[in-house]
């Protein structure tokens, strides 16, 4: 068991495309953390690095203190657990869990010792003797957790291991990967593209795009105080709704309607000196059906939306609605939209959002229903480099290394510098 | 998939057709070295007086027996060298990028579909001065040097079937790349591994141009070549007999190793490794 830290590590291809941009990050020992983003953000090269199967163009890669930066792979003390399992087809369960136990020199017997006793933690038994041509996807996959927990190495790396299983399979191996990590405790990276599993999986969570690290923090904190666009916008099912809001003094202009500014707002307004157009992201529980709000209507406001689809999910409502203006046309966001893999849904074009009402609710597609919308738990972003805008200032900027804030800064100054806000 | 009956007789009228044609000439060898010497030239396949003469007559003769463990000896060594070079480029051929890859394919190729006459002469000049005509290396190099470019097509495509994965897997469970190469993409690529072997053993267990040309002597003359001057009793007799016997000796090994390999070539040995 080991911490490892990325040290400004960067990863460099030979055509200079940059899969890992200077990523720092510290995994604390016994620490389960997982790398989430969009397919081509990094993260799985961000993996592949720890394990030693890509070089390491630029800075340091430690693991229990050690750079490990020129080791192989063999001599790095981790295991992984593949995508595609990559389980030896002409090796039986036992002989290909027991593979890095033999390839270590471990004796026959304490070997067998382990193979069983890994087989019986995960169910494996009577499976033993079987080739992996002869066995289900659940039991391949574990079958390939096996072959990690063997060896009890420093840590363990995983690439989207459950990425191949059926939807109902990956939720029983979810809960069962957790009860592994716990017990054992054994520092693991965990790479996936699946918001879902990286919000219930991971001690910390280290969103990536483009290479770069946007945010890392546990999951409760991403999703509560996500700091930028893209972190608000991946981190959430259903996404997060982004408007374009436009401040008038004390109050926000919404594409339906007003809304008084919270006192915690109208500060982190103040400490940016932003005046006019903002974006504006409110998560679809932050909705309710104006029926059922009690007392609570002064916190926000309401507003009729004509709905065009619902989904009842039983515990709750899935209301889309459509509006008139205030799409947020941001070349980042759409991009963002399309990296998140959002372009797809209905929610992202722009004049479309998505409420999650009281199943209670007796709204209907194709009629109109009074929403209501709690505007103190809205979010604020900057409407150039998208980061959160906050009294206490931690929005800002919006990754840890900076840099994804001030390239978009970069980018908006050459577009028009006249109307850059002073900061 | 079901088939009707007029499909399955058209199927086996096909089939018997496609086996009678290879297989005639076969039977017809031997049943020649099965006759004896007066029956020879009756013309009917089953031979009407049976008898063993000829393949005792060919045994007897050091030329043949010379020019068996000569053939064998060749084509082993060929084979063992092929497959052994031969894997490693392919290996690298199919998982490393390195600048002239394409051109060094393209040439592997191009050599083996030189025409080997025109090589013969030059070959036998150059093998004279150095020493090596008539030796068993003399025929051994100029085979590896045709058998290579086949080797290493077939395993090259072999080896790009196996997931990368596995290997990468084999690493980070601590093997060097050597080991993962031996105790992963070997096994895993057998049946590519022993579909070269045969090709290149049977390549040069029957290559005939070279060692007529460059072997003078018992020494390195293999059995294609020595069948060519088998002589029989005087010089009014026809070696008939004897050159069919010996033809169905040569025979033999080509069907044993055929038959041992053909259970290792099995497909879908790979399923099962990733997700399927």
């Amino acid at each position: 068991m080991a911490e490892i830290q990325f040290d400004h590590v960067t990863k460099r291809y030979g055509d200079g495309f940059e899969a890992v941009k200077d990523m720092n990050l510290e995994i604390a020992d016994g620490e389960f953390l997982i790398l989430v983003g969009p397919s081509g953000c990094g993260k799985s090269t961000a993996l592949r690095m720890v394990a030693g199967l890509e070089d390491i163009t630029d800075g340091e890669l430690r693991i229990g203190g050690e750079v490990v930066n020129e080791k192989a792979p063999k001599d790095r003390d981790i295991a992984m657990v593949f995508q595609s399992y990559a389980l030896y087809p002409h090796m039986t369960v036992r002989e290909n869990m027991a593979f890095p136990l033999k390839l270590a020199g471990v004796d026959k017997g304490e070997a067998d010792r382990r193979v069983t006793e890994a087989a019986k933690v995960l169910d494996l038994e009577q499976h033993l003797d079987r080739k992996p041509a002869n066995l289900s996807g659940g039991q391949r996959q574990r079958v390939a957790m096996g072959r990690a927990i063997v060896r009890d190495p420093k840590a363990f790396l995983m690439d989207e291991p459950l990425s191949n299983l059926d939807a109902k399979l990956r939720v029983q191996m979810r809960a069962e990967v957790s009860r592994l990590q716990t017990s054992l405790g054994t520092t693991t990276v965990y790479v996936t593209h699946d918001q879902t599993e990286a919000m219930t999986l991971g001690d910390r969570v280290a969103v990536m795009r483009a290479g770069i690290l946007q945010q890392v923090d546990t999951p409760k904190v991403l999703y509560e105080r996500p700091a930028n666009l893209f972190v608000a916008g991946f981190i959430g099912s259903p996404s997060m709704n982004f408007f374009t809001g436009h401040v008038e003094g004390d109050r926000l202009r919404l594409p339906f309607g007003d809304v008084p500014l919270a006192d915690h707002h109208r500060k982190a307004l103040e400490q940016e000196g932003l005046r006019g157009d903002i974006i504006v992201g409110m998560r679809p529980e932050h909705f309710e059906d104006a029926a059922l709000i009690g007392d609570q209507e002064s916190q926000g406001v309401t507003f009729d939306a004509p709905i065009e689809v619902t989904e009842s999910m039983g515990s709750e409502i899935y209301a889309y609605f459509s509006y008139e203006g205030g799409e947020v046309a941001s070349e980042e966001l759409q991009e963002l939209a399309a990296d998140a893999g959002a372009a797809d849904l209905p929610s992202s074009g722009g004049s479309q959002a998505v409420a999650r009402l009281n199943p209670e609710s007796d709204v209907c597609h194709g009629q109109t229903t009074r929403l209501w919308v709690d505007a103190s738990r809205m979010h604020l972003f900057h409407p150039q480099d998208g980061h959160a805008l906050r009294a206490d200032g931690d929005g800002a900027p919006a990754a840890p290394s900076g840099r994804f804030a001030r390239e978009h800064e970069r980018e908006a100054q050459e577009r028009e510098p006249e109307e850059r806000p002073a900061m | 998939m079901q088939h009707t009956g007029k499909e399955k007789a058209w199927w086996a009228g096909a089939n018997t057709l496609v086996i009678a044609f290879a297989i005639i000439p076969v039977l017809w060898i031997l049943s020649l070295s099965l006759k004896d010497r007066s029956t020879l030239g009756d013309g009917s396949v089953i031979p009407k007086k049976w008898s063993l003469d000829n393949y005792q007559e060919i045994f007897k003769a050091d030329e043949f027996v010379n020019a068996f463990v000569n053939s064998i000896i060749v084509a082993l060594v060929t084979t063992a060298i092929a497959i052994v070079i031969g894997s490693m480029a392919a290996y690298a051929l199919a998982r490393l990028e390195f600048p002239g890859k394409r051109l060094m394919l393209g040439a592997s190729l191009a050599i083996a579909m030189f025409p080997l006459i025109s090589l013969v002469g030059p070959i036998f000049d150059v093998w004279r001065r150095v020493g090596l005509f008539d030796t068993r290396p003399g025929l051994i190099i100029p085979y590896l040097a045709f058998s290579l470019p086949l080797a290493i097509y077939t395993l090259s495509a072999f080896f790009r079937e196996i997931p990368w994965d596995l290997e990468q897997a084999a690493q980070v469970d601590g093997a060097t790349p050597m080991q993962a190469f031996r105790k992963v993409i070997i096994p895993l690529a057998a049946p590519g591994v022993f579909t070269s072997a045969i090709l290149v053993f049977i390549f040069s267990w029957q290559e005939f141009l070279l060692a007529i040309s460059l072997t003078s002597t018992d020494n390195a003359r293999t059995v294609p070549a020595a069948l060519a001057f088998f002589t029989g009793e005087s010089q009014f007799t026809q070696p008939t007999g004897s050159i069919a016997a010996a033809a169905v000796v040569v025979t033999v090994p080509i069907v044993i190793m055929v038959l041992i390999f053909q259970r290792r070539i099995v497909a879908g040995l790979t399923a099962g490794a990733v997700k399927g």
